[in-house]
């Protein structure tokens, strides 16, 4: 019986401050352990923050300034356009032939196609009606002067290599011209058509030496009656590439 | 990376013939020559398997060497389409720009050329052009300038020679056009502007004075995109001549041509 009685009095004890756990915050001497506690995680934190700095690559000696390296792009330098000058023989027709100089500007669009700006001078001799007949001057020297420019579209149709002995290779190209402008002859200014075809042969990237044919065609009715007249002309010229 | 072709020759060194020397020390004198010898060259390294050098600037012209992925080239000039390169042995050829672009820079980015497109053709700054046609019965040859404020607006500039069978003379317009819709290939626009005409009545004429007269001009036109940076243009205007008579002048003018953007 004293033994049943021991039991119960313990059970009911052991319930009693089983829940003093849960209560604790209420008792004064229980905040003084909270704050232990939290002083011990508090130290704990530093212990972590201590232990991950030592695990962190230790601090570098000399910083290294590496600058990254920036690529200056130059500029390729485009090489489309040509100058230069020809001289040759001209054909005016009804005059004698006469020598002609012309300037010339292209510019290469592709490598098939390219523009040509063109301006010549010719003196004109005479016509046969002026040589026949003794002193008479249809015209003035200023008047004999032919002049002519003209805007050309090109097309290099057979380009290829020319070889001199067995070191010197040269890039060269067949050429046609057509295009049209204005012939300034007789005290007239008429508008012309030329068309022609030529040999293009680079010494060097630079240099192109050329052999060309043109016929220049105009309408006059200067001397009787209103014709296409076709003045023939054949030159040799230089440009330079820039 | 590819060994080094073994089955390719080496370029024959091109040099002045002695006939030529004389007139090429002559042109060596040029500054232009003298400057471009002086530029800094790009350089451009090869990432394809191979780069191909051609012995001339075309399409037809044999390939006489290569160069190996991871070598490098520097670019000397170009023209048209094609790049004179020089290799890191010393050779020199001639590389396609197709080519080229499969490139890269010493950093690693791809290599890149502004060429024109029809993006440019869409929108770019400057025309230039070249045009041809009839004015007043008169054969014309001109020259035109324009100036892009928007894609869609232009302030041009124009000037041409025109020879007829009674009179010669010159005609100098400035205006603006608009184009409706320059992202089409084939891209319509109106022009409106105001221009001075010269007039030189042939010496066979009764009276031959040179005369000058202010014009104003309405118009019509078309342009269509051709390649890189050319296009087709061709152009209705019309017209009023402001004499000093009664009654004004009428003028019709058409033109076609060449143009390029830039």
């Amino acid at each position: 019986m004293e033994n049943r009685i021991r039991i119960l009095l313990l059970t009911l004890a052991l319930t009693a401050t089983s829940g003093c756990a849960s209560l604790h915050r209420l008792w004064p001497w229980h905040r003084h352990a909270d704050a232990e506690v939290a002083a011990q995680k508090a130290d704990a934190a530093a212990d972590a923050a201590a232990a991950a700095a030592e695990a962190a690559p230790p601090p570098t000696v000399i910083e290294p300034q590496v600058e990254r390296r920036k690529i200056k792009v130059p500029k390729i330098a485009a090489r489309n356009f040509e100058i230069g000058a020809k001289y040759g023989e001209i054909s005016i027709e009804s005059y004698t032939a006469a020598p002609v100089a012309a300037v010339m500007l292209d510019y290469h669009i592709t490598e098939d196609f390219f523009f040509e700006a063109s301006a010549g001078q010719a003196d004109a001799g005479q016509t046969s009606f002026e040589t026949l007949g003794g002193n008479i001057q249809l015209l003035t020297s200023e008047e004999r002067k032919f002049r002519y420019y003209n805007l050309s579209l090109g097309y290099n149709f057979l380009p290829g290599e020319v070889f001199l002995g067995r070191n010197h290779a040269m890039t060269s190209a067949f050429y046609m011209l057509g295009g049209m402008g204005a012939v300034k002859f007789e005290g007239d200014q008429k508008f012309a058509v030329n068309f022609g075809a030529g040999f293009r042969v680079l010494p060097t990237d630079w240099l192109a030496v050329r052999i060309e044919a043109q016929d220049i065609v105009f309408k006059s009715d200067f001397l009787g009656t209103n014709r296409l007249r076709n003045n023939l002309a054949a030159y040799l010229g230089a440009t330079v590439y820039f | 990376m590819l060994a080094p072709s073994t089955t390719t020759t080496r370029l024959p060194r091109r040099s002045i013939s002695p006939l030529c020397r004389p007139l090429a020390l002559l042109l060596l004198a040029l500054p232009m020559v003298a400057q471009s010898a002086q530029r800094e060259l790009l350089q451009l390294f090869v990432v394809e398997p191979y780069l191909e050098l051609h012995t001339g600037p075309g399409r037809g012209y044999p390939v006489t060497q290569v160069v190996a992925r991871g070598d490098s080239v520097d670019v000397l000039f170009r023209r048209t389409e094609w790049y004179k390169v020089r290799t890191e042995r010393g050779i020199e050829g001639w590389a396609a720009e197709e080519a080229l672009l499969k490139t890269t820079l010493a950093d690693g980015t791809p290599f890149h050329i502004e060429r024109g497109n029809r993006d440019g053709f869409r929108s770019h700054s400057w025309e230039f052009g070249i045009l041809a046609g009839d004015y007043g019965g008169a054969s014309m040859i001109g020259g035109l300038v324009a100036r892009s404020l928007t894609d869609n607006l232009n302030i041009e500039l124009y000037g041409a020679q025109f020879l007829g069978d009674t009179y010669n003379g010159y005609i100098a317009d400035l205006g603006l056009s608009h184009v409706f819709k320059p992202e089409w290939r084939c891209s319509p626009f109106v022009t409106l502007g105001t221009g001075v005409e010269r007039v030189e009545p042939k010496t066979t004429l009764v009276a031959p004075t040179h005369q000058n007269f202010q014009t104003a001009y309405v118009g019509f036109g078309a342009r269509y995109y051709l390649a890189r940076r050319t296009f087709l243009r061709a152009e209705y205007r019309s017209h009023t001549v402001f004499t000093n008579g009664n009654t004004n002048e009428v003028e019709t003018e058409w033109k076609i041509g060449f143009a390029f953007f830039y």
